[in-house]
């Protein structure tokens, strides 16, 4: 296993916001983590990569135990963290940007250069001196995923990569995690858009009320409508 | 160069009496701006290091004048006692590495706890450190003026237009844009500066993104420290190094970044020069008015860029003082009882206590006065003023005025006097409603601190230093016993009165102004005049708490509206709990009375000061009030939901980073509020 | 449909020789819900900044209610008869749910300069109604701080009723929240409309929405509209698709109940 969840239970200030989450990611895998808004898809990312001040539970990134590691250390073990509202450096350039994100390369993982990435987000090659806060929201949107390449990881945490962005531009999306895929990297995302989670993944899980309601493929999924309409539905 | 601030910094370079017999020369104002440049230089040091630590920590480090003083007593040491070229500028260079090295460490211990704190209390917190290193000082250098070595190498002067400039200026002239490169080279051309960029702007991202933030941190703080010691350090060939320059530089350093903008290096650069020149000039061609103009200038580029020359219109603050989520409710029939009670119990004083009792009693009622009216404005409208005590201060320089000058009886001064005030509040709360947050905060200290320059410099009229005395009360409320019931009365009513105003339509429009500015003027909220107003009221109540204080003590001093006054009433407001309605008399009536003991019982009193304030921003953010009621609630809520599993887990919860205490109003997106 | 809420004529607005918003022109009748969609930077939120003041404009004329609103304040647009919702919501914390309602009325009736009086015994039925219609009866007394993002959207709009607006700016209204509040709170938008007569504009991403809730879309791309129309419309329109809406596979139709 990539990454293995068990037993996760976070906390913000008194409140309870996750119980007992178990998630599993296979190397090369693209999983799913579906929810409403307010469900705890964020709080589970933020929790596997240290930004929740309070969790308990075991969380395993490649067979070590990083739950009491600071943020950093666990983003420099290859877990690469891709937050949901972009948070593109808007003063710095894209160039910029990408050195941010740059750490050394690692065995096991993809390596990623600027100029590869260009190639994968041709935009972003076509606008490297602009600044950040210039650019479209489709576009921050790929330079937040691009700047987190950097960083050679093996696994990604892409929360709600397609929040807020132009149908036109989620299809693009959709287009670039599978390369990524295709890379070998592993990825967990966090989705409300149904329509686009399916395109992409190959399982997924579902978290309600900071609890996962369902974990199965996305073809259990699509036969049981019943989960579908018990927890996501309209 | 410091006309700002407090004159205590002796000249070595003015050439005496014989230059003001050419003022009116072209090569004597060619020299004047040569001077002035190279005053611009540590100033420049000072306030680059300033902004640097700003933009990265949102941190206004107020201790930055504490340790450009420090560089300059290490400094002063080090050249001492190593002589000859290395001796001195190893000297000068070490000195500032000491510096760093001590910066470094206050970091590690004390900023990490409070970096997701309310501005205020980051504030609250680095004054407190202030005041214990000006303790320290004195300890260890004593408290007399230090007069350095001259630079070896640069000991002369060189002929321009025939007037001697001293080599050393030339040198710090050249050193300014210098640094100013480097800087620039540092932040655009090396990964370290590039990090730093972009910690300023998003710091979670930054080690979300695998930098260890905390150590980042920690080395733009060690940089900005460093700044500030050279820049004291390189002082020494020019002034003589004394323990006030802490307080005289700080303000200087202000009014620079509020003019070329807050995180902006070459904004204060710009603004260093202005400032200097200002003061260069000033001093030659209105010698009286020098103040004014600096102010002026101030006034014109907050007028026209509100975030200064180069700076960026930064967002509201990141939680305004006295924001709570708790909603405030008037009192209850009993609890309106209990008060009434309280204050007939206050009122039976004079029969159970003697004579020195009542004066110290008095004296908290004025204080619980004045800790009320910065509570309105700071708690209620979330403004946090650095200088309310200007308002204190005038209202007690305008009863002194109308019974000295005009013969006014006592009534009569105690009703017009504190109309000095409200003009002071009028004219200043005007510009200072324009900004918010820690710009709000350091304008409201630097028009404090002008008052307070006029009233030390304006001899003629303030007597100066030696304030005016005579200011005693009618004879019929002269004694002790009466006129407590005096102050006590008019506290009570003042209180009340503030109270009222705080359930009151406009006490609403007030809050919501605090709340959210963007609703409020989606809702025809036009919150710059309900602010103003708010400002003008708090002015007026003070100045009232100062007019009876003019008539308490018997005489008026500068120190009415200096800022240790204005910190006094910030300590007081804090202490009693900065989210509670009524906290601010309490904590007026627990530090007054702590003080007075605390001054009766040990000579260092501002190193307890310090130490006291470091501790409530750190360990009790909620004062005591704040604490009370959290007790309260948590008894109540035990008592209605025998604990519902989600809600009452255990008190360990709360994050070890916020030093705030605060509720987690914004907690981490919405899902928090689920 | 008589005469126009909103007048839009030839609306334009550049930063720093960029064109964030040119030439658009459009009009809103009284109880019409218009949307106006387009890709991220396309100049929504400019557009709407500029309707409601907030920023200046270049050149154009905005008329509302048949008076132009040329060099007024936010605060005055409002006076007008103009309520305004934020993608971000914008409440008042520290206050109850009912107070909320009551400074926006205090406000309306221009009674917030008052120095005495305790402000919240003042219009305390009306606040109630006002919650009624949002159906927030209930939660009058809870502390707004303590709310769910949900009910905060219903509390925006709640407080945007308080001064019996005739234009409704909604930005976003249902961002960040779950579908089935999504569906109820523009059900709910949508039925004060038709019986007050307002006329709504709204920006929104999420097009299941847009193609339920909206009588009318305008697609606004690089800071011109480039289409408009019904919903069925626009969403067969080759252009939208292209700049866009793309093929359709990233958003429902079958979703809606």
């Amino acid at each position: 296993m990539k990454l293995e969840v068990h037993q996760l239970n976070s906390f913000y200030g008194p409140a309870h916001i996750l119980f007992d989450v178990d998630i599993n990611v296979g190397p090369g895998e693209v999983v799913a983590l579906l929810g409403r808004n307010g469900a705890g898809k964020s709080t589970t990312f933020r929790s596997i990569v240290g930004l929740v001040a309070r969790r308990e539970g075991r969380i395993l990134f490649e067979g070590e135990d990083i739950t009491a590691r600071p943020t950093h250390e666990i983003v420099r073990r290859g877990l690469g963290y891709v937050p949901e509202d972009r948070r593109i450096f808007t003063e710095l350039t894209v160039e910029e940007n990408l050195m941010v994100g740059e750490q050394p390369e690692r065995t096991g993982a993809p390596r990623w250069t600027p100029e590869k990435l260009y190639t994968l987000f041709p935009n972003l090659g076509e606008m490297r001196g602009r600044l950040g806060g210039r650019m479209s929201g489709g576009e921050q949107q790929m330079l937040t995923i691009a700047r987190t390449l950097m960083g050679n990881p093996s696994l990604v945490l892409l929360d709600e990569p397609s929040e807020g962005l132009a149908p036109k531009i989620v299809e693009e999306m959709a287009n670039a995690i599978l390369a990524m895929k295709n890379e070998g990297l592993s990825i967990v995302l966090s989705e409300q858009n149904l329509h686009f989670a399916r395109l992409i993944s190959d399982r997924a899980y579902i978290i309600e009320s900071g609890r996962i309601r369902f974990g199965g493929t996305i073809r259990e999924l699509e036969e049981s409508p019943d989960i579908r309409d018990a927890y996501l539905a309209v | 160069m410091s006309s700002v601030a407090q004159p205590s910094e002796p000249r070595r370079n003015d050439a005496g009496p014989d230059q003001n017999q050419r003022v009116a020369s072209v090569e004597f104002f060619v020299v004047q701006f040569l001077t002035g440049l190279a005053s611009a230089a540590s100033l420049f040091l000072v306030a680059s290091g300033l902004s640097i630590i700003f933009g990265v920590t949102r941190i206004v480090n107020f201790a930055h004048g504490a340790f450009y003083m420090l560089g300059a007593y290490v400094a002063y040491t080090l050249t001492d006692r190593f002589e000859g070229f290395f001796g001195f500028w190893g000297g000068i260079v070490v000195a500032a590495l000491v510096v760093a090295a001590v910066g470094a460490l206050l970091e590690i211990v004390l900023l990490r706890r409070i970096y997701r704190a309310p501005e205020l209390f980051q504030l609250l917190a680095t004054f407190g450190v202030t005041l214990m290193v000006q303790d320290l000082v004195v300890m260890i250098w004593g408290p007399e003026d230090l007069v350095g070595p001259r630079a070896p190498g640069l000991r002369g002067a060189v002929d321009i237009l025939g007037l001697a400039v001293p080599t050393y200026d030339l040198f710090l002239i050249v050193l300014g844009p210098l640094v100013l490169g480097g800087l620039w080279i540092l932040f655009h051309r090396t990964r370290w500066g590039v990090l730093v960029r972009a910690a300023t702007q998003d710091r979670d991202m930054v080690a979300a993104l695998g930098v260890n933030q905390t150590w980042l941190f920690t080395s733009v703080f060690a940089l900005g420290i460093f700044l500030a010691g050279l820049g004291g350090a390189l002082q020494i060939p020019r002034n003589a190094v004394t323990h006030l320059m802490d307080l005289s530089i700080i303000v200087e350093v202000f009014v620079v970044v509020v003019i070329g903008g807050l995180g902006s290096v070459l904004g204060a650069f710009i603004a260093a020069v202005l400032v200097s020149e200002l003061n260069a000039f000033g001093i030659l061609i209105f010698p009286k008015i020098s103040i004014v103009l600096v102010f002026l200038v101030m006034a014109c580029v907050l007028i026209v860029r509100p975030w200064g020359l180069l700076g960026r219109a930064e967002g509201p603050a990141r939680q305004p003082a006295g924001l709570s989520i708790r909603p405030w409710r008037p009192m209850s029939q009993n609890q309106r009882l209990i008060m009434l009670a309280v204050v007939v119990a206050a009122g039976f004083a004079p029969f159970v206590t003697g004579d020195y009792a009542l004066t110290v009693l008095a004296e908290i009622a004025v204080f619980a006065l004045f800790a009320a009216s910065l509570h309105f404005l700071m708690t209620v409208g979330g403004l946090a003023s650095f200088g309310h005590a200007a308002y204190f201060g005038l209202g007690a320089y305008g009863a002194a005025f109308a019974t000295t000058m005009f013969g006014m009886p006592m009534i009569g001064s105690l009703l017009l006097g504190p109309l000095l005030g409200v003009a002071g509040a009028i004219l200043f709360g005007w510009f200072c409603v324009r900004l918010s947050g820690v710009y709000f905060a350091m304008l409201t200290l630097a028009f404090a601190q002008i008052a307070w320059s006029i009233a030390f410099q304006w001899v003629e009229v303030t007597g100066g230093d030696n304030g005016i005395l005579g200011v005693w009360p009618a004879s019929w409320a002269s004694s002790p016993a009466t006129f407590y019931w005096l102050a006590l009365a008019v506290s009570v009513i003042g209180i009340v009165a503030l109270r009222v105003l705080v359930f009151s339509p406009f006490g609403y429009a007030l809050r919501a102004t605090r709340d959210s500015a963007l609703r409020s003027e989606a809702i025809g909220i036009d919150r710059s005049r309900v602010q103003w107003a708010a400002f003008v009221i708090a002015g007026t109540f003070a100045g009232i708490a100062g007019a009876l204080f003019a008539f308490l003590k018997g005489s008026v001093f500068p120190d009415n509206l200096a800022i240790p006054m204005s910190v006094d009433g910030l300590v007081m407001v804090l202490l009693g709990g900065i989210e509670t309605v009524s906290g601010a008399v309490v904590g007026a009536i627990v530090y007054k009375a702590l003080a007075i003991w605390l001054v009766s019982q040990t000579d260092l009193s501002k190193l307890v000061l310090g130490a006291i304030i470091v501790l409530l921003v750190v360990a009790f953010p909620k004062g005591i009030v704040g604490f009370a009621e959290d007790l309260l609630a948590r008894r109540r809520t035990r008592a209605d939901d025998g604990g519902s599993a989600a809600r009452t887990a255990p008190a360990k919860a709360t994050a070890p980073t916020s030093g705030s205490g605060a509720a987690p109003i914004a907690a981490p997106k919405m899902e928090a509020a689920r | 449909m008589s005469t126009p809420i909103l007048e839009v004529e030839n609306l334009s607005k550049s930063y720093g020789g960029v064109h964030a918003v040119r030439g658009v022109s459009f009009t809103l009748a009284a109880g019409e819900i218009l949307a106006l969609i387009g890709p991220n930077g396309a100049g929504k939120s400019t557009c709407f900044n500029m309707l409601n003041g907030q920023i200046s404009r270049d050149t154009g004329s905005v008329r509302i209610l048949g008076r132009d609103t040329a060099g007024l304040r936010p605060r005055e647009i409002w006076r007008l008869g103009v309520g305004r919702t934020f993608q971000i919501t914008a409440t008042y914390p520290s206050m109850t749910v009912r107070e909320n309602v009551q400074v926006a009325l205090l406000s309306h009736h221009r009674e917030l300069g008052r120095l005495f009086g305790f402000a919240g015994a003042r219009h305390h039925a009306e606040a109630d109604r006002l919650l009624g219609l949002v159906g927030m009866r209930d939660l009058a007394e809870r502390p707004c701080g303590e709310l769910a993002y949900g009910d905060l959207k219903r509390l925006e709009l709640a407080i945007a009723l308080v001064n019996e607006p005739r234009l409704l700016l909604m930005d976003e209204p249902t961002a960040g929240m779950a579908p089935k509040e999504r569906v109820a709170l523009m059900r709910l938008t949508a039925t004060i409309a038709r019986e007050q007569s307002i006329g709504v504009l709204f920006t929104e991403h999420d097009m299941d929405v847009v193609f339920e809730h909206a009588d009318r879309i305008m697609v606004l791309n690089r800071g011109s509209l480039i289409a408009g129309g019904t919903p069925a419309e626009v969403r067969n329109n080759p252009d939208v698709k292209a700049v866009y809406l793309g093929e359709g596979s990233v958003y429902g139709g079958e979703a809606a109940a």
